[in-house]
Protein backbone atom coordinates (compact mmCIF):
# COMPACT_ATOMS: atom_id res chain seq x y z
CA UNK A 1 0.00 0.00 0.00
CA UNK A 2 1.56 3.35 -0.98
CA UNK A 3 2.31 5.93 1.68
CA UNK A 4 -0.27 8.27 0.15
CA UNK A 5 -2.98 6.31 1.92
CA UNK A 6 -1.81 7.96 5.11
CA UNK A 7 -3.77 11.08 5.73
CA UNK A 8 -1.27 13.61 6.88
CA UNK A 9 -2.62 17.00 6.02
CA UNK A 10 -0.83 19.02 8.67
CA UNK A 11 1.76 18.35 11.32
CA UNK A 12 -0.74 18.56 14.14
CA UNK A 13 -3.57 16.61 12.59
CA UNK A 14 -3.57 13.05 13.76
CA UNK A 15 -1.65 10.62 11.64
CA UNK A 16 -4.26 8.03 10.75
CA UNK A 17 -3.46 4.35 10.28
CA UNK A 18 -6.28 2.23 8.94
CA UNK A 19 -5.45 -1.38 9.73
CA UNK A 20 -7.85 -2.47 6.97
CA UNK A 21 -5.39 -0.81 4.56
CA UNK A 22 -2.02 -1.08 6.28
CA UNK A 23 -0.38 -3.86 8.21
CA UNK A 24 0.15 -3.85 11.94
CA UNK A 25 3.88 -4.05 11.31
CA UNK A 26 3.75 -0.80 9.33
CA UNK A 27 1.92 0.90 12.20
CA UNK A 28 4.32 -0.29 14.87
CA UNK A 29 7.38 0.44 12.72
CA UNK A 30 6.15 4.00 12.11
CA UNK A 31 5.65 4.45 15.85
CA UNK A 32 9.11 3.06 16.58
CA UNK A 33 10.63 5.39 13.97
CA UNK A 34 9.45 8.46 15.87
CA UNK A 35 12.40 10.62 16.79
CA UNK A 36 12.51 12.55 20.06
CA UNK A 37 10.72 15.88 19.64
CA UNK A 38 8.75 14.76 16.58
CA UNK A 39 5.76 16.93 15.68
CA UNK A 40 3.71 13.83 14.94
CA UNK A 41 2.27 13.74 18.41
CA UNK A 42 -1.26 12.55 17.59
CA UNK A 43 -2.01 9.15 16.09
CA UNK A 44 -5.22 7.41 15.29
CA UNK A 45 -5.61 3.71 14.57
CA UNK A 46 -8.74 2.57 12.73
CA UNK A 47 -10.18 -0.93 12.36
CA UNK A 48 -8.00 -2.75 14.89
CA UNK A 49 -10.58 -5.61 14.90
CA UNK A 50 -8.90 -7.53 17.68
CA UNK A 51 -5.37 -7.25 16.25
CA UNK A 52 -2.57 -8.33 18.53
CA UNK A 53 0.28 -6.08 19.71
CA UNK A 54 -1.21 -2.76 18.62
CA UNK A 55 1.20 0.07 19.58
CA UNK A 56 3.67 -2.06 21.52
CA UNK A 57 7.04 -0.66 22.48
CA UNK A 58 6.26 3.01 21.83
CA UNK A 59 8.95 5.14 23.46
CA UNK A 60 7.93 8.71 22.60
CA UNK A 61 5.34 10.91 24.38
CA UNK A 62 2.69 10.76 21.67
CA UNK A 63 -1.09 10.26 21.95
CA UNK A 64 -2.54 7.21 20.20
CA UNK A 65 -6.29 6.75 19.85
CA UNK A 66 -7.34 3.25 18.85
CA UNK A 67 -10.88 3.20 17.46
CA UNK A 68 -12.18 -0.27 18.26
CA UNK A 69 -11.25 -3.39 20.21
CA UNK A 70 -7.76 -4.85 20.31
CA UNK A 71 -6.37 -8.35 20.92
CA UNK A 72 -3.36 -9.47 22.94
CA UNK A 73 -0.67 -7.17 24.36
CA UNK A 74 -1.88 -3.75 23.27
CA UNK A 75 0.52 -1.05 24.48
CA UNK A 76 2.97 -3.58 25.88
CA UNK A 77 6.24 -2.07 27.15
CA UNK A 78 4.77 1.40 26.68
CA UNK A 79 7.28 4.06 27.58
CA UNK A 80 5.78 7.51 27.77
CA UNK A 81 2.93 7.42 25.26
CA UNK A 82 -0.73 8.01 26.02
CA UNK A 83 -2.83 5.25 24.47
CA UNK A 84 -6.63 5.24 24.49
CA UNK A 85 -8.51 2.18 23.29
CA UNK A 86 -12.07 3.10 22.34
CA UNK A 87 -13.22 -0.47 22.78
CA UNK A 88 -12.13 -3.52 24.77
CA UNK A 89 -8.70 -5.08 25.12
CA UNK A 90 -7.60 -8.71 24.93
CA UNK A 91 -5.14 -10.44 27.25
CA UNK A 92 -2.01 -8.67 28.50
CA UNK A 93 -2.90 -5.06 27.81
CA UNK A 94 -0.06 -2.80 28.97
CA UNK A 95 2.13 -5.74 29.85
CA UNK A 96 5.41 -4.50 31.28
CA UNK A 97 4.46 -0.85 30.83
CA UNK A 98 7.34 1.43 31.88
CA UNK A 99 5.69 4.87 31.87
CA UNK A 100 2.95 6.88 30.16
CA UNK A 101 -0.68 5.85 30.30
CA UNK A 102 -3.16 3.48 28.72
CA UNK A 103 -6.93 3.91 29.00
CA UNK A 104 -9.34 1.17 27.97
CA UNK A 105 -12.86 2.48 27.44
CA UNK A 106 -14.36 -1.01 27.52
CA UNK A 107 -13.31 -4.20 29.34
CA UNK A 108 -9.88 -5.79 29.60
CA UNK A 109 -9.17 -9.51 29.44
CA UNK A 110 -6.72 -11.51 31.54
CA UNK A 111 -3.49 -10.20 33.07
CA UNK A 112 -3.98 -6.52 32.34
CA UNK A 113 -0.90 -4.57 33.35
CA UNK A 114 1.09 -7.72 34.12
CA UNK A 115 4.65 -7.03 35.33
CA UNK A 116 4.17 -3.29 34.68
CA UNK A 117 6.98 -1.16 36.09
CA UNK A 118 5.42 2.28 35.82
CA UNK A 119 2.79 4.50 34.24
CA UNK A 120 -0.98 4.41 34.65
CA UNK A 121 -3.41 1.84 33.27
CA UNK A 122 -7.09 2.80 33.49
CA UNK A 123 -9.79 0.27 32.63
CA UNK A 124 -13.19 1.92 32.46
CA UNK A 125 -15.08 -1.39 32.28
CA UNK A 126 -14.21 -4.64 34.06
CA UNK A 127 -10.87 -6.42 34.12
CA UNK A 128 -10.66 -10.19 34.00
CA UNK A 129 -8.51 -12.62 35.97
CA UNK A 130 -4.91 -11.95 37.02
CA UNK A 131 -5.17 -8.18 36.69
CA UNK A 132 -1.85 -6.67 37.82
CA UNK A 133 -0.12 -10.02 38.19
CA UNK A 134 3.49 -9.47 39.28
CA UNK A 135 3.08 -5.69 39.01
CA UNK A 136 6.33 -3.91 39.76
CA UNK A 137 5.41 -0.25 40.14
CA UNK A 138 2.56 0.37 37.70
CA UNK A 139 -0.64 2.07 38.89
CA UNK A 140 -3.84 0.37 37.72
CA UNK A 141 -7.32 1.86 38.18
CA UNK A 142 -10.34 -0.28 37.28
CA UNK A 143 -13.79 1.34 37.25
CA UNK A 144 -15.58 -2.02 37.35
CA UNK A 145 -14.69 -5.42 38.81
CA UNK A 146 -11.55 -7.54 38.60
CA UNK A 147 -11.34 -11.33 38.29
CA UNK A 148 -9.64 -14.01 40.33
CA UNK A 149 -5.93 -14.15 41.21
CA UNK A 150 -5.49 -10.43 40.63
CA UNK A 151 -2.27 -8.86 41.93
CA UNK A 152 -0.73 -12.31 42.31
CA UNK A 153 2.87 -11.81 43.52
CA UNK A 154 2.43 -8.06 43.09
CA UNK A 155 5.67 -6.37 44.06
CA UNK A 156 5.01 -2.64 44.05
CA UNK A 157 2.63 -0.04 42.65
CA UNK A 158 -1.07 0.51 43.29
CA UNK A 159 -4.18 -1.34 42.16
CA UNK A 160 -7.44 0.58 42.62
CA UNK A 161 -10.75 -1.19 42.03
CA UNK A 162 -14.03 0.71 42.20
CA UNK A 163 -16.07 -2.50 41.97
CA UNK A 164 -15.51 -5.99 43.37
CA UNK A 165 -12.50 -8.31 43.35
CA UNK A 166 -12.60 -12.04 42.61
CA UNK A 167 -11.06 -14.97 44.48
CA UNK A 168 -7.54 -15.01 45.89
CA UNK A 169 -6.81 -11.30 45.65
CA UNK A 170 -3.16 -10.50 46.22
CA UNK A 171 -1.93 -14.05 46.66
CA UNK A 172 1.74 -14.07 47.71
CA UNK A 173 1.84 -10.29 47.47
CA UNK A 174 4.98 -8.29 48.26
CA UNK A 175 4.70 -4.51 48.68
CA UNK A 176 2.00 -3.40 46.22
CA UNK A 177 -1.04 -1.59 47.65
CA UNK A 178 -4.50 -2.78 46.74
CA UNK A 179 -7.55 -0.54 47.22
CA UNK A 180 -10.95 -2.13 46.68
CA UNK A 181 -14.25 -0.27 47.04
CA UNK A 182 -16.56 -3.25 46.69
CA UNK A 183 -16.60 -6.81 47.90
CA UNK A 184 -13.53 -9.08 47.84
CA UNK A 185 -14.50 -12.67 47.12
CA UNK A 186 -11.48 -13.98 49.01
CA UNK A 187 -7.93 -12.97 49.86
CA UNK A 188 -4.97 -15.01 48.67
CA UNK A 189 -2.15 -16.36 50.83
CA UNK A 190 -0.44 -13.67 52.92
CA UNK A 191 -2.78 -10.89 51.75
CA UNK A 192 -4.61 -9.05 54.53
CA UNK A 193 -6.85 -6.02 55.03
CA UNK A 194 -4.87 -3.09 56.35
CA UNK A 195 -5.57 0.16 58.09
CA UNK A 196 -6.29 3.12 55.79
CA UNK A 197 -4.11 5.88 57.18
CA UNK A 198 -3.98 9.52 56.06
CA UNK A 199 -1.08 8.88 53.72
CA UNK A 200 -3.10 6.14 51.99
CA UNK A 201 -6.17 8.34 51.65
CA UNK A 202 -3.98 11.01 50.06
CA UNK A 203 -2.28 8.52 47.77
CA UNK A 204 -5.64 7.12 46.69
CA UNK A 205 -7.10 10.59 46.07
CA UNK A 206 -4.11 11.28 43.84
CA UNK A 207 -4.69 8.07 41.88
CA UNK A 208 -8.40 8.83 41.45
CA UNK A 209 -7.52 12.33 40.25
CA UNK A 210 -4.98 11.00 37.76
CA UNK A 211 -7.58 8.56 36.43
CA UNK A 212 -10.11 11.42 36.09
CA UNK A 213 -12.55 9.85 38.54
CA UNK A 214 -14.86 12.21 40.43
CA UNK A 215 -17.65 11.57 42.90
CA UNK A 216 -15.82 8.70 44.59
CA UNK A 217 -14.21 9.23 47.99
CA UNK A 218 -11.03 7.46 49.14
CA UNK A 219 -12.79 6.65 52.41
CA UNK A 220 -15.11 4.29 50.49
CA UNK A 221 -12.20 1.90 49.85
CA UNK A 222 -10.48 -0.73 51.92
CA UNK A 223 -6.76 -1.28 51.69
CA UNK A 224 -5.14 -4.70 51.31
CA UNK A 225 -1.50 -5.65 51.31
CA UNK A 226 1.10 -8.12 52.43
CA UNK A 227 1.18 -9.64 55.91
CA UNK A 228 4.86 -10.25 55.15
CA UNK A 229 4.80 -13.73 56.62
CA UNK A 230 6.12 -15.35 53.44
CA UNK A 231 9.18 -13.14 53.18
CA UNK A 232 11.46 -15.51 55.05
CA UNK A 233 11.46 -19.24 55.38
CA UNK A 234 10.00 -20.30 58.71
CA UNK A 235 11.47 -23.53 60.02
CA UNK A 236 8.14 -24.39 61.65
CA UNK A 237 6.67 -24.74 58.16
CA UNK A 238 9.27 -27.25 56.98
CA UNK A 239 6.74 -30.07 57.03
CA UNK A 240 4.63 -28.26 54.45
CA UNK A 241 7.32 -28.67 51.77
CA UNK B 1 -2.94 -22.39 21.82
CA UNK B 2 -5.66 -23.81 19.54
CA UNK B 3 -8.51 -21.68 18.32
CA UNK B 4 -12.16 -22.51 18.81
CA UNK B 5 -15.34 -20.96 17.52
CA UNK B 6 -19.04 -21.57 17.87
CA UNK B 7 -22.15 -19.99 16.43
CA UNK B 8 -25.73 -20.59 17.52
CA UNK B 9 -28.30 -18.84 15.36
CA UNK B 10 -31.51 -17.45 16.78
CA UNK B 11 -32.57 -15.74 13.56
CA UNK B 12 -33.67 -18.28 10.94
CA UNK B 13 -32.87 -15.88 8.12
CA UNK B 14 -29.16 -16.36 8.86
CA UNK B 15 -29.31 -20.16 8.53
CA UNK B 16 -28.27 -20.21 4.85
CA UNK B 17 -25.11 -18.32 5.86
CA UNK B 18 -24.11 -20.51 8.82
CA UNK B 19 -21.32 -22.30 6.94
CA UNK B 20 -19.90 -19.07 5.55
CA UNK B 21 -20.04 -17.28 8.91
CA UNK B 22 -18.46 -20.14 10.85
CA UNK B 23 -15.78 -20.62 8.17
CA UNK B 24 -14.79 -16.98 8.31
CA UNK B 25 -14.65 -17.09 12.12
CA UNK B 26 -12.41 -20.15 12.10
CA UNK B 27 -10.08 -18.88 9.36
CA UNK B 28 -9.53 -15.67 11.35
CA UNK B 29 -7.95 -17.80 14.11
CA UNK B 30 -5.63 -19.79 11.81
CA UNK B 31 -2.49 -18.58 13.57
CA UNK B 32 -3.69 -20.13 16.84
CA UNK B 33 -3.15 -23.61 15.41
CA UNK B 34 -1.76 -24.75 12.05
CA UNK B 35 -1.92 -28.52 12.53
CA UNK B 36 -5.46 -29.49 11.69
CA UNK B 37 -8.93 -28.03 11.56
CA UNK B 38 -12.49 -29.22 11.80
CA UNK B 39 -16.02 -28.05 11.79
CA UNK B 40 -19.38 -29.52 12.85
CA UNK B 41 -22.55 -28.15 11.29
CA UNK B 42 -26.04 -28.86 12.57
CA UNK B 43 -28.37 -28.82 9.58
CA UNK B 44 -32.12 -28.94 9.22
CA UNK B 45 -33.75 -31.99 10.81
CA UNK B 46 -35.60 -34.48 8.64
CA UNK B 47 -38.12 -37.04 9.90
CA UNK B 48 -37.12 -39.56 7.28
CA UNK B 49 -33.38 -39.67 7.52
CA UNK B 50 -30.43 -39.64 9.81
CA UNK B 51 -26.80 -39.24 8.79
CA UNK B 52 -23.37 -40.65 9.39
CA UNK B 53 -20.25 -38.71 8.43
CA UNK B 54 -17.48 -41.10 7.41
CA UNK B 55 -13.85 -40.56 6.49
CA UNK B 56 -11.23 -42.52 4.63
CA UNK B 57 -7.56 -41.90 3.90
CA UNK B 58 -8.25 -43.67 0.58
CA UNK B 59 -11.71 -42.46 -0.46
CA UNK B 60 -11.29 -43.68 -4.07
CA UNK B 61 -11.01 -47.25 -2.84
CA UNK B 62 -13.26 -47.19 0.23
CA UNK B 63 -16.18 -45.11 -1.05
CA UNK B 64 -16.54 -46.81 -4.45
CA UNK B 65 -19.65 -48.97 -4.53
CA UNK B 66 -20.30 -48.48 -0.80
CA UNK B 67 -23.71 -46.87 -1.28
CA UNK B 68 -25.15 -49.89 -3.11
CA UNK B 69 -23.43 -52.47 -0.92
CA UNK B 70 -24.68 -50.79 2.25
CA UNK B 71 -28.26 -50.45 0.95
CA UNK B 72 -28.30 -54.11 0.05
CA UNK B 73 -26.80 -55.21 3.37
CA UNK B 74 -29.28 -53.29 5.53
CA UNK B 75 -32.23 -53.69 3.13
CA UNK B 76 -33.05 -49.97 3.09
CA UNK B 77 -32.32 -47.20 0.60
CA UNK B 78 -29.14 -45.27 1.33
CA UNK B 79 -27.72 -42.13 -0.22
CA UNK B 80 -24.11 -41.15 0.03
CA UNK B 81 -22.66 -37.72 -0.78
CA UNK B 82 -18.87 -37.75 -1.11
CA UNK B 83 -16.86 -34.64 -0.26
CA UNK B 84 -13.13 -35.30 -0.70
CA UNK B 85 -12.00 -37.63 2.11
CA UNK B 86 -15.39 -37.52 3.82
CA UNK B 87 -18.85 -38.72 2.87
CA UNK B 88 -22.26 -38.26 4.42
CA UNK B 89 -24.37 -41.40 4.42
CA UNK B 90 -28.13 -40.92 4.83
CA UNK B 91 -30.70 -43.55 5.64
CA UNK B 92 -33.81 -44.00 7.78
CA UNK B 93 -33.28 -43.16 11.48
CA UNK B 94 -34.31 -46.66 12.53
CA UNK B 95 -31.46 -48.16 10.53
CA UNK B 96 -28.71 -45.77 11.51
CA UNK B 97 -26.97 -47.97 14.10
CA UNK B 98 -27.10 -50.96 11.79
CA UNK B 99 -25.73 -48.85 8.94
CA UNK B 100 -22.85 -47.72 11.11
CA UNK B 101 -21.89 -51.26 12.06
CA UNK B 102 -22.27 -52.46 8.50
CA UNK B 103 -20.04 -49.70 7.12
CA UNK B 104 -17.30 -50.75 9.50
CA UNK B 105 -17.71 -54.38 8.54
CA UNK B 106 -17.73 -53.64 4.81
CA UNK B 107 -14.86 -51.13 4.93
CA UNK B 108 -12.68 -51.61 8.03
CA UNK B 109 -10.47 -48.64 7.15
CA UNK B 110 -13.31 -46.14 7.20
CA UNK B 111 -13.51 -43.95 10.30
CA UNK B 112 -16.79 -42.64 11.67
CA UNK B 113 -16.57 -38.88 12.28
CA UNK B 114 -20.00 -38.65 13.85
CA UNK B 115 -23.62 -39.56 13.45
CA UNK B 116 -27.03 -38.24 14.31
CA UNK B 117 -30.17 -36.69 12.92
CA UNK B 118 -28.60 -33.39 11.91
CA UNK B 119 -24.85 -33.16 12.48
CA UNK B 120 -22.16 -33.35 9.82
CA UNK B 121 -18.49 -33.28 10.85
CA UNK B 122 -15.53 -32.51 8.64
CA UNK B 123 -11.96 -32.48 9.89
CA UNK B 124 -8.54 -32.91 8.36
CA UNK B 125 -4.89 -32.08 8.81
CA UNK B 126 -4.13 -28.63 7.42
CA UNK B 127 -5.02 -24.98 7.89
CA UNK B 128 -8.66 -23.92 8.40
CA UNK B 129 -8.92 -22.34 4.97
CA UNK B 130 -7.74 -25.54 3.24
CA UNK B 131 -10.17 -27.64 5.27
CA UNK B 132 -13.08 -25.26 4.65
CA UNK B 133 -12.33 -25.25 0.90
CA UNK B 134 -11.87 -29.00 0.70
CA UNK B 135 -15.31 -29.67 2.16
CA UNK B 136 -17.09 -26.65 0.72
CA UNK B 137 -18.16 -25.65 4.23
CA UNK B 138 -19.05 -22.08 3.25
CA UNK B 139 -22.10 -23.29 1.33
CA UNK B 140 -23.49 -25.31 4.23
CA UNK B 141 -26.68 -24.20 5.93
CA UNK B 142 -27.69 -24.94 9.47
CA UNK B 143 -28.87 -23.80 12.87
CA UNK B 144 -25.60 -23.95 14.80
CA UNK B 145 -22.04 -25.15 14.49
CA UNK B 146 -18.65 -25.34 16.15
CA UNK B 147 -15.10 -25.30 14.79
CA UNK B 148 -11.53 -25.82 15.88
CA UNK B 149 -8.02 -25.16 14.63
CA UNK B 150 -5.42 -27.22 16.42
CA UNK B 151 -1.96 -26.77 17.83
CA UNK B 152 -1.36 -30.33 18.93
CA UNK B 153 -0.09 -31.08 22.42
CA UNK B 154 -1.57 -34.28 23.80
CA UNK B 155 -1.62 -36.60 20.79
CA UNK B 156 -0.42 -36.91 17.21
CA UNK B 157 -1.33 -34.65 14.30
CA UNK B 158 -3.74 -36.89 12.45
CA UNK B 159 -7.24 -36.63 11.04
CA UNK B 160 -8.61 -38.55 13.99
CA UNK B 161 -6.74 -36.32 16.44
CA UNK B 162 -8.43 -33.24 14.98
CA UNK B 163 -11.48 -31.73 16.63
CA UNK B 164 -14.50 -31.74 16.84
CA UNK B 165 -14.81 -35.03 18.66
CA UNK B 166 -18.16 -36.76 18.53
CA UNK B 167 -18.99 -39.57 20.92
CA UNK B 168 -22.77 -39.60 20.84
CA UNK B 169 -25.61 -38.95 18.43
CA UNK B 170 -25.52 -35.30 17.36
CA UNK B 171 -23.07 -34.50 20.15
CA UNK B 172 -19.68 -32.98 19.60
CA UNK B 173 -17.07 -30.96 21.37
CA UNK B 174 -14.08 -28.71 20.67
CA UNK B 175 -11.44 -27.95 23.28
CA UNK B 176 -8.68 -25.49 23.92
CA UNK B 177 -6.39 -26.72 26.64
CA UNK B 178 -5.11 -30.03 27.91
CA UNK B 179 -6.50 -32.51 30.41
CA UNK B 180 -4.30 -34.22 32.97
CA UNK B 181 -6.61 -36.98 34.22
CA UNK B 182 -7.84 -38.20 30.85
CA UNK B 183 -6.30 -41.66 31.17
CA UNK B 184 -8.18 -42.37 34.38
CA UNK B 185 -11.45 -40.98 33.08
CA UNK B 186 -11.03 -42.96 29.85
CA UNK B 187 -10.59 -46.19 31.84
CA UNK B 188 -13.75 -45.46 33.83
CA UNK B 189 -15.73 -44.73 30.67
CA UNK B 190 -14.43 -47.88 28.95
CA UNK B 191 -15.68 -49.84 31.95
CA UNK B 192 -19.10 -48.25 31.33
CA UNK B 193 -18.97 -49.54 27.79
CA UNK B 194 -17.85 -46.49 25.84
CA UNK B 195 -15.41 -46.92 22.98
CA UNK B 196 -12.55 -44.65 21.95
CA UNK B 197 -10.91 -44.05 18.61
CA UNK B 198 -7.78 -42.21 19.81
CA UNK B 199 -5.43 -41.54 22.72
CA UNK B 200 -6.57 -37.92 22.67
CA UNK B 201 -7.56 -36.10 25.87
CA UNK B 202 -10.39 -34.18 24.20
CA UNK B 203 -12.08 -37.36 23.04
CA UNK B 204 -12.34 -38.27 26.73
CA UNK B 205 -14.08 -34.99 27.51
CA UNK B 206 -16.54 -35.61 24.67
CA UNK B 207 -17.20 -39.14 25.86
CA UNK B 208 -17.61 -37.91 29.45
CA UNK B 209 -20.36 -35.53 28.33
CA UNK B 210 -22.03 -38.22 26.20
CA UNK B 211 -21.99 -40.54 29.18
CA UNK B 212 -23.48 -37.92 31.48
CA UNK B 213 -26.24 -37.12 28.99
CA UNK B 214 -26.90 -40.84 28.44
CA UNK B 215 -27.55 -40.97 32.20
CA UNK B 216 -30.28 -38.38 31.79
CA UNK B 217 -28.49 -35.12 32.45
CA UNK B 218 -29.15 -32.16 30.21
CA UNK B 219 -26.31 -30.32 28.49
CA UNK B 220 -25.98 -27.76 31.28
CA UNK B 221 -25.81 -30.41 34.01
CA UNK B 222 -23.32 -32.46 32.02
CA UNK B 223 -21.08 -29.41 31.55
CA UNK B 224 -21.33 -28.66 35.26
CA UNK B 225 -19.86 -32.12 35.92
CA UNK B 226 -16.69 -31.36 33.96
CA UNK B 227 -15.74 -28.84 36.64
CA UNK B 228 -15.38 -31.52 39.30
CA UNK B 229 -14.54 -34.61 37.23
CA UNK B 230 -12.04 -33.30 34.67
CA UNK B 231 -8.66 -31.97 35.76
CA UNK B 232 -6.61 -29.68 33.56
CA UNK B 233 -7.00 -26.65 31.39
CA UNK B 234 -10.06 -26.33 29.28
CA UNK B 235 -12.38 -24.11 27.43
CA UNK B 236 -15.02 -26.38 25.90
CA UNK B 237 -17.57 -25.48 23.27
CA UNK B 238 -20.18 -28.17 22.79
CA UNK B 239 -22.96 -28.81 20.31
CA UNK B 240 -25.99 -31.04 20.70
CA UNK B 241 -28.94 -31.57 18.36
CA UNK B 242 -30.66 -28.41 19.55
CA UNK B 243 -28.18 -26.88 21.96
CA UNK B 244 -24.90 -25.08 22.30
CA UNK B 245 -22.82 -24.79 25.48
CA UNK B 246 -19.61 -23.28 26.82
CA UNK B 247 -17.62 -23.94 29.98
CA UNK B 248 -14.15 -22.89 31.18
CA UNK B 249 -12.11 -24.48 33.96
CA UNK B 250 -11.79 -22.54 37.24
CA UNK B 251 -8.31 -21.18 36.38
CA UNK B 252 -9.59 -20.01 32.98
CA UNK B 253 -6.26 -19.28 31.36
CA UNK B 254 -7.50 -20.40 27.94
CA UNK B 255 -9.04 -17.35 26.31
CA UNK B 256 -12.70 -16.96 25.46
CA UNK B 257 -14.96 -14.19 24.22
CA UNK B 258 -18.68 -14.36 23.60
CA UNK B 259 -21.13 -12.12 21.79
CA UNK B 260 -24.91 -12.17 21.79
CA UNK B 261 -27.46 -10.28 19.72
CA UNK B 262 -31.10 -10.94 18.86
CA UNK B 263 -29.77 -12.90 15.87
CA UNK B 264 -27.10 -15.19 17.36
CA UNK B 265 -24.83 -16.28 20.18
CA UNK B 266 -21.20 -16.52 19.10
CA UNK B 267 -18.05 -17.82 20.74
CA UNK B 268 -14.41 -17.17 19.78
CA UNK B 269 -11.05 -17.83 21.41
CA UNK B 270 -10.40 -14.21 20.55
CA UNK B 271 -12.44 -11.18 19.61
CA UNK B 272 -10.83 -11.32 16.15
CA UNK B 273 -13.14 -14.24 15.35
CA UNK B 274 -16.23 -12.13 15.97
CA UNK B 275 -15.40 -8.89 14.16
CA UNK B 276 -17.19 -9.70 10.91
CA UNK B 277 -20.45 -10.94 12.42
CA UNK B 278 -23.50 -8.84 11.61
CA UNK B 279 -24.26 -6.21 14.24
CA UNK B 280 -21.16 -7.02 16.28
CA UNK B 281 -20.60 -3.36 17.15
CA UNK B 282 -23.85 -3.34 19.08
CA UNK B 283 -23.66 -6.90 20.41
CA UNK B 284 -23.31 -7.70 24.09
CA UNK B 285 -19.68 -8.88 24.21
CA UNK B 286 -18.29 -10.51 27.33
CA UNK B 287 -15.70 -12.92 28.62
CA UNK B 288 -17.33 -16.06 30.01
CA UNK B 289 -16.65 -16.43 33.73
CA UNK B 290 -14.44 -19.25 35.03
CA UNK B 291 -16.23 -22.40 36.26
CA UNK B 292 -19.54 -21.14 34.91
CA UNK B 293 -21.75 -23.06 32.51
CA UNK B 294 -23.41 -21.22 29.64
CA UNK B 295 -25.84 -22.98 27.34
CA UNK B 296 -28.57 -22.20 24.88
CA UNK B 297 -31.18 -24.51 23.36
CA UNK B 298 -33.53 -24.09 20.43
Amino acid sequence: MPATTLSKTAAHDPRVFDLDQLSLRELNQALHNLAPGSNETAWEVLNPKGSHSVAVGVDQPVAIDVRGSVGYYCGGMNSGSTITVHGSAGPGVGENMMSGSITIKGDASQYAGATGKGGLLVIEGNASSRCGISMKGIDIVVHGNIGHMSAFMAQSGNLVVLGDAGDALGDSIYEARLFVRGKVESLGADCIAKEMRTEHLELLQGLLDRAGITGVKPSEFKRYGSARTLYNFNIDNADAY
Amino acid sequence: MCGIVGLFLKDKSLEPQLGAMLSQMLISLSDRGPDSAGIAIYGAPSKNEAKITIQSARPDRDFRGLEAELAKAIGTPVTMAVKSTHAVVRTTPAKIDEARETIQALRPDIRIMGAGDVVEIYKEVGLPEAVVDRFDVRKMTGTHGIGHTRMATESAVTTMGAHPFSTGADQCLVHNGSLSNHNNVRRELIREGMTFETENDTEVAAAYLSSQMAHGKNLGEALEGTLSDLDGFFTFVVGTKNGFGVVRDPIACKPAVMAETDQYVAFGSEYRALTKLPGIDNARVWEPEPATVYFWEH
